[in-house]
């Protein structure tokens, strides 16, 4: 009796560490398939493939700069706006909310984050770059555009597509994943502490900078994260709002490109090998670069946590 | 990028169990998007009729010539043909199934559809990014009477790698040697300006929008939804209305007899009523068949296609090919695709 329970133990730890090896095989098997697919590519270009900003099919001269760029940039609009916008709306469920309202909010923003990117995309293309291009963008180009250093980030035609549209778009779709998370690790703060500190005298936004913030550092930092991640290697919202040309321009109001885009564009069409591993080698740096900010934040984590260990 | 490769996964596994899953005599064949929708009406009216299904996937030109070369699918089909030495090197013949064409559309609120002419070299001009304003002399001059907006030029183009692109970029290449030596022609271009639409859909989304735009979308998609054209002249110095019929002269008048494999681009074409920028999308098929049996199901359905089909590409506002055409087709069919021990494998019911 208590060998088939010890016998049916094994067999199930056996089985648990197979599903996880799953994991790591498949993570292997992707790694590999790419670099075998991109290899054409890496081959002809070399290292000199992720600083070019040429991108011809025609004459099979291809760079993966501009899309590079191109994702940065929209995801870095995506960030400054997001967050900042996720934490006032987490702070106002998890704090200042009165209870009624607090469920039918909190419910409306987990029904954004499922709302599939295709229809943000369409929304984008017909709404938003519309109404974008015809009074937010010649007031930025007539406010901004003329000032020392930042005036070159707003010129160009007012034509609704761009850096600077597409960042917005990912925005509105990376916060509702920031806000539920930081919603729910503000939510895990024990009142007590929290009680101490208005008893104490402490304003709401004392109570949010000194107890609720370093509670809950470790758990916002993975919800800026996991933004990240989305908007990153979101593909049809952006494919329908940058433009789509290969070019790295100052302005935020011209027309770019992201590595997912580009993939979107054109896999389907790409027939000869050089172009294919090329697109192939833009997922690797896709993979890659989203790797590294895993990577990163893990360590930001893992510093903040030490911190927290040298302060207590 | 784990989303696409999980799609192109699916669609692997879709295109090859797909012949083994299916009844033995049922044909498949994948590629072009631009063709999809005949293939696909064309594919049920034969099953209605004889039983035999064929089942086309659109994974794009690319995927069909992947997939043929791979020996997955019965057939393949590319919105651009394959040179005649990719051909011969990769033991493949082709031929044109359907013709369509591809009209500038532009977004010029004075201008009444068809009003506007321009030429070649002037479209090519306007792509460069070289002619920017809809006032300039050069499209002044060849429009005398139209009230020309004194409006910038925004250039629209394909942002997704399409057959449209391919007829396009062609059309430019053959008319204006700077956009030749510049740009070149394929599915996918380093345009030199102006913003990507993706579909004939997102261009013409873009074109609507922006004041002063100009794009370039399939003929179907233009006619459906009722867009502002231009007329380009033809090689004979005529403007042709963008219609079936002139698509389809574009097609009869080309020289096919001397273009081996099949190997004709229908732009700029001779002949008065001539589209110049008019294509064919193709076909794919291997030259020595180790199933003879199914390669006489894909041509028994062509030939059908060709013969009873032409009706329902009309509907769809698809261009059927020319009857000369399908004759010399037919005649490759005879002449070029054999079984294993090279025996030919296609007699026509017809002769």
């Amino acid at each position: 009796m208590l060998l088939t329970a010890r016998r049916q133990d094994a067999l199930f730890a056996q089985v648990a560490r197979a599903f996880a090896a799953l994991v790591l095989l498949l993570l292997a098997a992707i790694v590999i398939a790419l670099g075998f697919a991109a290899w054409p590519a890496l081959l002809k270009f070399g290292p000199g493939f992720f600083v070019s900003d040429v991108w011809n099919p025609v004459t099979k001269d291809f760079g993966a700069l501009a899309p590079i760029y191109g994702t940065i940039a929209t995801s870095t609009i995506a960030l400054l706006i997001g967050v900042p916008v996720s934490f006032g709306i987490a702070l106002y469920l998890t704090e200042m909310c009165p209870t009624a309202l607090k469920r039918p909010l909190g419910t409306a923003v987990e029904l954004l984050a499922a709302i599939p990117s295709i229809i943000y995309g369409m929304w984008g293309l017909f709404v938003f770059a519309p109404f974008f291009a015809d009074h937010v963008e010649p007031f930025l180009t007539a406010t901004f555009g003329n000032l020392w250093l930042i005036g070159p980030l707003f010129e160009g035609a007012p034509t609704g597509l761009g850096v600077l549209t597409a960042g917005i778009i990912l925005a509105v779709m990376v916060i509702p994943f920031v806000a539920a998370v930081m919603r729910d690790v503000f939510e895990i703060v024990p009142s007590v502490l929290k009680e101490s500190a208005y008893a104490v005298g402490c304003t709401t936004w004392e109570v949010v900078r000194n107890i609720v913030l370093p509670y809950t550092r470790i758990g916002v930092v993975g919800g800026i994260m996991l933004g990240l991640g989305r908007a990153l290697g979101e593909t049809m919202a952006v494919t329908f709002v940058i433009g789509n040309a290969y070019r790295i321009r100052a302005s935020l109001l011209e027309p770019g490109n992201s590595i997912a885009s580009a993939l979107a564009n054109e896999f389907n069409e790409a027939a000869d090998p050089v172009h294919r591993g090329a697109l192939v080698a833009l997922g690797l740096v896709l993979f890659v670069l989203t790797m590294l900010v895993l990577a990163a934040s893990r360590l930001l984590i893992a510093r903040l946590a030490r911190r927290e260990g040298a302060t207590t | 990028m784990r989303r696409i490769t999980a799609g192109a996964a699916l669609m692997m596994i879709a295109a090859t169990t797909a012949p083994i899953g299916a009844h033995a005599t049922d044909i498949t064949g994948a590629g072009a998007t631009f063709p999809f929708p005949i293939y696909a009406k064309w594919a049920d009216a034969y099953r209605a009729k004889t039983g035999i299904g064929m089942n086309y996937q659109s994974i794009g030109s690319g995927g069909g010539i992947a997939q043929i070369k791979a020996k997955t699918i019965d057939f393949g089909a590319s919105d651009m043909p394959l040179k005649p030495d990719e051909l011969q090197s990769a033991g493949l013949v082709q031929f044109p199934a359907i013709v369509g064409g591809v009209v500038p559309i532009m977004n010029l609120g004075v201008v009444a559809p068809g009003a506007l002419k321009l030429t070649g070299p002037v479209l090519a001009d306007i792509y460069l990014g070289k002619i920017k304003r809809w006032n300039d002399k050069a499209i002044a001059s060849i429009n005398s009477g139209v009230a020309l907006p004194d409006e910038p030029i925004a250039v629209v183009r394909r942002s997704d790698g399409s057959g449209t692109t391919f007829i396009w970029t062609d059309y430019l290449s053959k008319v204006s040697p700077e956009w030749k030596s510049k740009v070149g022609a394929s599915t996918a271009v380093a345009w030199p300006e102006g913003v990507g639409g993706k579909g004939n859909e997102g261009v013409a989304a873009y074109v609507q929008r922006i004041k002063g735009a100009i794009g370039y979308v399939e003929y179907a998609y233009a006619k459906r939804n009722r867009m502002t054209y231009a007329l380009v002249q033809n090689r004979d110095g005529q403007y042709p209305r963008p219609d079936a019929s002139t698509f389809q002269a574009a097609a009869a008048n080309a020289d096919w007899k001397s273009a081996p494999g099949f190997y004709q681009i229908l732009t700029d074409q001779p002949g008065r009523n001539a589209w110049p920028i008019s294509g064919a999308s193709f076909i794919l098929m291997h030259k020595t068949q180790e199933k003879p049996q199914n390669a006489v199901e894909v041509l028994e359905f062509f030939d059908w296609a060709f013969h009873d089909g032409p009706r329902m590409a009309e509907d769809l506002d698809y261009v059927p090919l020319p009857d000369n055409l399908i004759a010399l087709i037919e005649a490759s069919w005879k002449s070029q695709i054999r079984n294993a021990d090279g025996k030919a494998i296609w007699q026509s019911a017809r002769d």
